[in-house]
């Protein structure tokens, strides 16, 4: 899995961050940015479940 | 498309003595397509019941959030409550790219480490809230004595309001809360001063600015004089009474099922199960638009029902269960969309502290009346406890 985000479209609603801290974080502006790509298999589950909670659907989930 | 003529329900949807959300949600989603209602004021309005729908709505761009467009559903009316004007920096009736300007401005202020950052502060008021509840003896109404005051501070010290200040600032934001206890006269005077009160801190902060909101907000240069007092106005409001409702109803229903009692998933559970802003993501369709094979016209009144998207049995396993460990996460209470809340990692935050505190300092804080006696807000906007009697034992 790969993570990509649309930083453009992001509303900072936050849920990413909230849910997997791990991966997602949130800038000076506070809009979404990816810390870590590629996520562990650990944190797979925490991901989709931003990618749902997304409010401006800014999360594009990859299946590699 | 469904051939059909949609059925006609009656508005308004809340009734006194009726269970919430109103069990004619349920009836309304197991309809094909859409069911209609007339507003007081003759205007159409399709309530929209489904959480697939309700998410479809709140992301669609031929749907509006502008309150000035002709047949937007002003259910305030209906409700007693003047109409919300369009003031300027009111940026929650404005749609994308207008809306974005104020919404990007904001985000900074609301981020997951800000709101981290504000824990301590919010754990010195909620723990002030308690001291001063436990000096007055072994009873409280915990809406007027903990669940109003709480939020209504912590936005105050958000703001920047001077800690001097802060008693006045919550008396009047009480006061616009408590229909009940409040006449219209006591209103329309608390928010006068209210008003007045926020362009003089204004204008004190662009002469003296500080380590606050309305300081960087203004440092940014990106809202104007005219718009940031409402823009101020909308984050009280926005803020206030939600929490409040949020706090009180959380508290009741933990009462209820003391076995959820220190879990802090019972925060999202408490969102989604009282959905307290079922009536709040108005919209307007501005271009034909399709939902759930229903044809709703350019024109027509949309309400999108969060409590009853939050209810939805296809999207939430037994939603009429208080179940803090249940799966799904997917809940609207704070809406969904680039109008989703702004500050809903703050209001997260107050409830959880609100309940560890409220129940580590008081273990032994009961309904001092029983549930069914409780008097629920049917006549607010929001959904709600006109007050909360609660008792303890004093140790």
């Amino acid at each position: 899995m790969h993570v990509t985000v649309a930083a453009d479209r992001c509303v900072g609603a936050g849920q990413c961050v909230l849910n997997a801290p791990e991966v997602f974080d949130q800038g000076d502006d506070g809009l979404v940015t990816v810390l870590r790509e590629r996520p562990a298999p650990e944190e797979a589950a925490a991901v989709r479940l931003a990618g749902t909670l997304c409010p401006s659907r800014s999360i594009t989930i990859h299946q590699d | 498309m469904t051939s059909s003529e949609p059925p006609v329900v009656d508005f308004p949807l809340r009734r006194p003595g009726e269970a919430f959300p109103p069990p004619r949600y349920q009836d309304y989603r197991g309809r094909e397509g859409l069911v209609v209602s007339y507003l007081p004021n003759g205007n159409k309005a399709w309530l929209v019941t489904r959480h697939e729908d309700v998410r479809a709505v709140l992301t669609s761009r031929k749907i509006s959030s502008n309150p000035d467009h002709p047949g937007f559903p002003n259910i305030s009316d209906t409700m007693g409550v003047p109409r919300q004007e369009q003031i300027p920096g009111w940026f929650v009736g404005l749609d994308s790219p207008e809306h974005d300007r104020f919404r990007k401005a904001l985000i900074p202020e609301f981020t997951v480490r800000r709101v981290r950052e504000m824990r301590p502060a919010i754990e010195r008021t909620v723990e002030m809230r308690i001291d001063a509840m436990l000096a007055a003896g072994d009873r409280a109404d915990l809406v007027a004595d903990f669940a109003l005051p709480v939020p209504s501070l912590v936005i105050s010290s958000l703001l920047g309001v001077p800690p001097a200040d802060r008693e006045f600032f919550e008396s009047r934001t009480r006061t616009l809360v408590a229909i009940r206890a409040s006449t219209d006269q006591q209103r329309d005077t608390a928010t006068k001063e209210l008003l007045r009160y926020i362009n003089r801190l204004v204008a004190i902060k662009v002469q003296w600015p500080g380590d606050d909101l309305i300081s960087r907000l203004l440092a940014t240069g990106t809202l104007d004089a005219q718009e940031l007092p409402g823009v101020l106005i909308l984050l009280l409001i926005a803020g206030h009474e939600t929490t409040a409702n949020n706090i009180a109803l959380g508290v009741m229903t933990l009462l209820q099922n003391p076995q959820w009692i220190g879990d802090d998933r019972a925060v999202e559970e408490s969102l989604r199960f009282h959905s307290v802003a079922d009536l709040v993501s108005l919209r307007v369709a501005i271009e034909d638009v399709e939902i759930s094979g229903q044809l709703v016209r350019a024109g027509e009144g949309i309400i999108p029902l969060v409590a009853a998207a939050n209810h939805d049995t296809s999207a939430f396993a037994c939603p009429h269960l208080f179940d803090p460990a249940r799966a799904e996460r997917q809940h609207v209470a704070f809406g969904y969309g680039v109008h989703q809340c702004l500050g809903q990692n703050l209001v997260r935050v107050e409830m959880e502290i609100a309940y560890r505190k409220l129940f580590e300092r008081i273990p032994s804080l009961r309904l001092a009346v029983p549930v069914e006696e409780l008097p629920f807000k049917y006549d607010g906007v929001l959904c709600g406890l006109h007050e909360l009697p609660v008792s303890w034992q004093e140790s």
